[in-house]
């Protein structure tokens, strides 16, 4: 009976479908269908206050008590240790620039009651910052956050490769990467990857107005003009750029999330399309 | 391409002066078009992890060339970590950055656009625009048209660092540096045995596997 039992739930977990669906394994896939007809910002994220959804802020550390970041529940920061690996270790140096809280502050204000994480890959001199990017993003990624915000980008090529596998493996895991673009005229990453939302800015004053862009690789404009985001000191700096749009938008879909947690990247950048500022209702 | 190579393409033994005028002049257009204070190019020396005043136009023109801040620190460092261009206004209420900045410059702005330079993969340094009139408010296209000035930028400071490795090799004791002294008196001399030396040298090295 026992066996029986113990082979049932084994069943459960492993027998679920990989690499094709055989006829009787369709049962075990069913998913909810929790998109309406009509997908309405009331809808989408109506009532929501972020609670419930983890989001990571992978960048340069976020100022702990800061009025307008509140409460961080973990700050840690990527290192090198005496043998010159690679370590994610619990950290206590803050915010070394001021960006990371920034973004912080961003979708702290959109979504109140989500929870933050700090993974400070930023700052910590200019040398190796790429392979600190990377670990930083495996170890968000292994931590399953919904939300990661990517306030960066690099333009080294030896990197694209792994980076690309790592925003097709969080794209699978459920964790949603949403990346800054670029408005110069270079190839950056990992914001031009499919598998990442990617963010520049509009120029209205409304954190909640988003667009999609019908032309990609920058797939969504959210605000990123003239902001006052939270910085270092407990203060405000009045910015704008890209930076900043990113995590408005990681915001609205902590927003999302908080109402509708089972939804995957795919149908959350649907909700998004859905629920743009330049969406209308076909006539 | 080899920094030899390019040296002789570009003819830049003497170009070092061309390259800085190129800087320069972008810095200059750029702080005219957006009727700033300053403009300045900073060049990234990554040995040293410090960001170095290449070209100014503007408040602190002549005097910044040359100095030096750590590139990790402050807004320059961080655009060029985010490769993000950044635009700040009213820098006073960053007071560690204005602090540091005003101990090194003399000089604390106000507001502040800025840049990296980037150059296919690499980040060569950072371009800012300092104090816009205080009456202009920001505007999108404006900070794509710094991206515009920030690859111009970017290009000339590339064949700045290309003509001083390309100088560096070909000067004193580098190992190149005989043949940099031989190519100038065969150019001199028109001698006819040290042209068939060098043909035979050339056919030496390309018999070698």
């Amino acid at each position: 009976m026992s066996a029986a039992i113990e082979f049932h739930e084994h069943a459960d977990e492993e027998d679920l479908p990989a690499w094709s669906l055989p006829a009787d394994a369709v049962d075990r896939i069913r998913v909810p269908v929790t998109l309406p007809e009509q997908v309405t910002r009331e809808w989408a994220w109506g009532g929501s206050t972020g609670a419930g959804v983890r989001v990571c802020i992978l960048d340069s550390g976020i100022e702990l008590d800061h009025p307008l970041v509140g409460r961080v529940d973990r700050s840690v920061a990527v290192l090198r240790d005496e043998e010159g690996e690679l370590q994610v270790l619990d950290d206590a140096e803050g915010d070394l620039c001021g960006h990371g809280t920034a973004c912080a502050g961003v979708v702290r204000a959109l979504a109140p009651d989500a929870e933050l994480t700090s993974v400070r890959v930023l700052g910590a001199g200019y040398k190796g910052g790429g392979e600190i990017m990377l670990r930083g993003l495996q170890w968000a990624i292994e931590q399953e956050f919904q939300i990661v915000n990517m306030s960066l980008s690099t333009t080294r090529t030896k990197y694209v490769e792994r980076l690309h596998e790592l925003a097709d493996h969080a794209y699978f895991k459920r964790v949603l990467l949403v990346a800054s673009a670029h408005n110069m005229p270079v190839e950056s990453f990992p914001w031009r990857f499919a598998s990442v939302i990617s963010v520049g800015s509009h120029e209205e004053a409304d954190g909640l107005t988003f667009y999609y862009n019908p032309t990609p690789p920058v797939e969504f404009f959210g605000r990123g003009l003239d902001l006052d985001v939270a910085w270092l000191g407990g203060g405000t700096l009045r910015c704008t750029g890209n930076s900043f749009a990113t995590p408005h938008i990681a915001g609205i879909c902590a927003l999302i999330l908080g109402k509708h947690p089972d939804l995957t990247p795919f149908q959350l950048k649907s909700v998004l399309y859905q629920t743009a500022s330049n969406a209308k209702e076909a006539a | 391409m080899s920094d030899l190579e390019a040296a002789v393409a570009a003819g830049v033994l003497g170009a070092d002066e061309a390259h800085r005028a190129l800087l320069q002049a972008t810095v200059e257009v750029a702080r005219a078009i957006f009727g700033a204070k300053a403009a300045s190019v900073f060049l990234l020396d990554e040995e040293a992890e410090e960001l170095v005043f290449e070209a100014v136009s503007g408040e602190g023109e002549g005097e910044l060339i040359g100095m030096r801040f750590p590139a990790g620190n402050g807004i320059a460092g961080w655009v060029l970590t985010t490769r993000q261009p950044l635009v700040v206004d009213d820098l006073s209420a960053d007071t560690r950055w204005s602090r540091s900045q005003a101990e090194s410059t003399g000089y604390v702005p106000k507001s502040m656009m800025s840049v990296p330079l980037l150059v296919e993969e690499r980040a060569l340094g950072v371009l800012q625009v300092l104090d816009r009139p205080p009456e202009s408010r920001v505007k999108l296209r404006e900070v794509d048209m710094l991206g515009l000035f920030a690859n111009q930028a970017a290009i000339a400071l590339d064949l700045l660092q290309r003509a001083r490795r390309a100088r560096a090799a070909l000067a004193g004791e580098g190992r190149l540096a005989p043949l940099a002294r031989v190519a100038a008196r065969l150019e001199d001399d028109e001698n006819d045995a040290a042209f068939e030396l060098l043909r035979a040298l050339e056919r030496v090295l390309r018999e070698q596997p």
